[in-house]
């Protein structure tokens, strides 16, 4: 055990810049020589406060996280209650192939995607913008103004923002409706309109999320290194040169880390906003995958456990394989990557 | 920045503290994005502002289309008849509760498990770290968790709407990289040399050196809490565990007013005609406890988040 360790020790620090495995490396080359000769089980005995301490942890995560994944073998089952998830009789694809085959299926793919590839082309550059420019401004009690009041949106809940959008855009009397009535548009629905809905959704997360996902952008600009610019403003470089060419490049990393969580989890909007902004009316276009499981698992007076589950089943399983296609992608062209 | 101009422009630039001279195309940088910022700022705030504008102006002047920045006509009517409706002062109750004991429940399991992770060389660190970290990529999904709640009774208890989501894998991961940053091992090798245990250095040096990181999860756990809604929509239908964002959707999003809410029927009128200015006054009341609290805690927010992006 000791002799691989060691090797892959030294394998990684033979590859060059492997960034962020090298703490790892080290720390088996520095604590290995000290004392080769402990044993895994003493190292354990010793250790034994520590896993104490991980117990609770561990258990919550056992019966939240692992037991639900247990759970998912009733998408291949006709589940009921009285025999269990093991007593059920086996249903093989049964309920995949119910789902592909109905005529809710491209329906709720168009919409999910679409959706959310409207938000992702939306939202993303804006954040990159706001902390882009925030860097920029010198004056302290400017940023730090404008930084408490982008973040503001974030901490309002989601029901609460979904209100506001009820509110504001009341066909009689929101304020939105007043606004274009100044213009002589007349009164619109704009919760009713199927036509609408994604561009309400879309921007009104683009109002609540845009400041706080700046911090991490903020965070990888305060680690450039001021030399830089003193270095470009030597030979002359204007401000936006020096916003395109050094603060931009430094934070693509983290861009490019955020864009692949992003398509990992393509099928599956903020759900909860959607299903809060649902109505009969915009339903055309506000019927999203996770609604629709929850609307056939949990909502319906007759729930079909299997079937949803098998729903849902399939969006995360593609979202997983999306996630790493999107990051070999990632490391392979881009030359970052989640893991 | 006088001093500075009465140097010979080249000699301007190199003293210290001067500012950079500008030139003209930088100015006009600089002007942009001033305004953007601004454009950016003002987006923000005018729903803000106008909502609570709106809460306390006389309703028939918010339907006119009077209102549009500042109170028209004040008045606090909305503000009482919210207090005369029982659903929402319970469970305006309610939804502290479940923020102040679902943040310690959730801090406490988040630093239980971020601890040891921190530590080098505990033997089977990897795996227990990857097992964690799996649960961000893949999930039972909603139908499987719904039936182990159901399984474990905790369907329509209070517990329903803590324990599920008491433990946040990224938390966990911010705080162990904080732990990695500011305990070194010298600082653990030392506590060992004088005879501590692993228990005795987590209570008595970690913990007093935490004190942000702890800020942070409290402050993110409780206003995740206060803001979730999802888990009482599909755990709960005992009406006096619902936390107020429930009765907030109920109200603002289907517009339900239930009359046996209000024990007394002429109030019941008045809030009828309130009904539109209700909405108001509702989304300032849900709005107001998180906005209250978030600039405190914001600078901890920020560097929990900076931390977590150093080494994530």
């Amino acid at each position: 055990m000791s002799a691989s360790t060691e090797t892959r020790a030294s394998v990684q620090a033979t590859k060059p810049p492997a960034g962020r495995q090298s703490p790892n490396g080290h720390k088996k080359r520095r604590v290995k020589p000290a004392k080769p000769s402990v044993r895994l089980g003493i190292r354990m005995r010793r250790n034994w406060q520590l896993y104490a301490m991980l117990a609770l942890p561990l258990i919550w995560l056992a019966i939240f996280a692992y037991w639900p994944m247990y759970g998912v073998i009733i998408a291949f089952k006709d589940y009921n209650v009285v025999s269990g998830i093991w007593g059920s009789p086996w249903a093989g694809f049964k309920y995949f192939d119910r789902f592909i085959e109905s005529y809710q299926f491209w329906r709720l793919i168009k919409n999910t995607v679409y959706l959310h590839v409207y938000e992702l082309v939306a939202t993303f550059p804006l954040p990159i913008l706001l902390a882009l420019c925030l860097n920029t401004v010198r004056k302290k009690w400017f940023s730090r103004s404008a930084q408490l009041i982008t973040y503001a949106p974030h901490f309002i809940s989601t029901v609460v923002v979904v209100g506001l959008v009820v509110v504001l855009t009341n066909p009689n009397t929101g304020v939105a409706n007043k606004l274009i009535g100044l213009f002589g548009f007349g009164p619109v629905d704009f919760l009713g309109d199927a036509g609408l809905f994604r561009h309400i959704f879309v921007w009104s997360g683009a109002w609540q999320t845009m400041g706080f996902s700046a911090i991490i952008y903020l965070a990888a600009l305060t680690s450039v290194p001021p030399e830089l610019h003193e270095a470009a403003i030597v030979d002359g470089a204007s401000r936006l040169r020096r916003m395109w060419h050094i603060d931009l490049p430094s934070i693509v990393p983290v861009a490019v880390i955020l864009l692949i969580l992003n398509i990992g989890s393509i099928l599956s909007v903020g759900f909860e906003k959607v299903l809060l902004m649902q109505n009969s009316l915009n339903l055309d276009t506000a019927e999203v995958i996770d609604t629709y499981v929850y609307k056939i698992g949990l909502a319906s007076a007759v729930p079909q456990f299997s079937y949803a589950t098998a729903i849902g089943l399939f969006r995360s399983v593609i979202g997983l394989v999306l996630l790493v296609l999107a990051n070999t992608f990632a490391r392979r062209f881009a030359k970052s990557s989640l893991w | 920045m006088s001093a500075a101009g009465t140097l010979p422009p080249d000699e301007k630039r190199l003293a210290v503290g001067a500012p950079i001279q500008d030139t003209r195309g930088d100015k006009i940088a600089l002007a942009c994005i001033y305004t953007a910022l601004g454009f950016f700022c003002l987006a923000v705030l005018y729903p803000i502002i106008y909502v609570l504008s709106a809460s306390v102006s006389n309703t028939k002047k918010v339907s006119a289309g009077e209102v549009w920045l500042w109170p028209v006509g004040f008045t606090v009517d909305a503000y009482k008849a919210i207090f005369d409706y029982d659903a929402i002062v319970s469970s305006f109750g309610n939804s502290v509760y479940y923020a102040v004991v679902g943040a310690v429940v959730a801090t406490v399991l988040t630093l239980l498990a971020a601890y040891p992770l921190s530590r080098k060389g505990l033997p089977g660190k990897g795996i227990i770290m990857a097992a964690f970290v799996f649960t961000m990529m893949f999930s039972g999904g909603l139908i499987p968790t719904y039936l182990v709640v159901d399984q474990l009774g905790l369907l329509n208890t209070r517990w329903a709407m803590i324990l599920p989501t008491a433990l946040a894998v990224w938390n966990v991961i911010i705080t162990r990289t904080y732990f990695m940053v500011t305990i070194p091992e010298e600082l653990v090798e030392a506590g060992k040399v004088d005879g501590c245990s692993d228990f005795g250095f987590f209570w008595r040096i970690v913990l007093p050196l935490s004190k942000p990181i702890i800020a942070v999860n409290l402050l993110f756990y409780a206003v995740g809490q206060w803001n979730s809604f999802f888990n009482a929509l599909i755990y709960l239908t005992n009406e006096h565990l619902f936390p107020l964002q429930v009765v907030l959707r109920q109200i603002l999003i289907q517009t339900k007013v239930d009359p046996s809410q209000m024990p007394d029927t002429s109030k019941l009128a008045q809030l009828k005609e309130l009904q539109q200015q209700l909405k108001y006054s509702l989304i300032v009341i849900g709005m107001i406890p998180p906005l209250l609290v978030y600039p405190f805690v914001q600078k901890h927010f920020v560097k929990g988040a900076m931390i977590g992006s150093l080494k994530g």
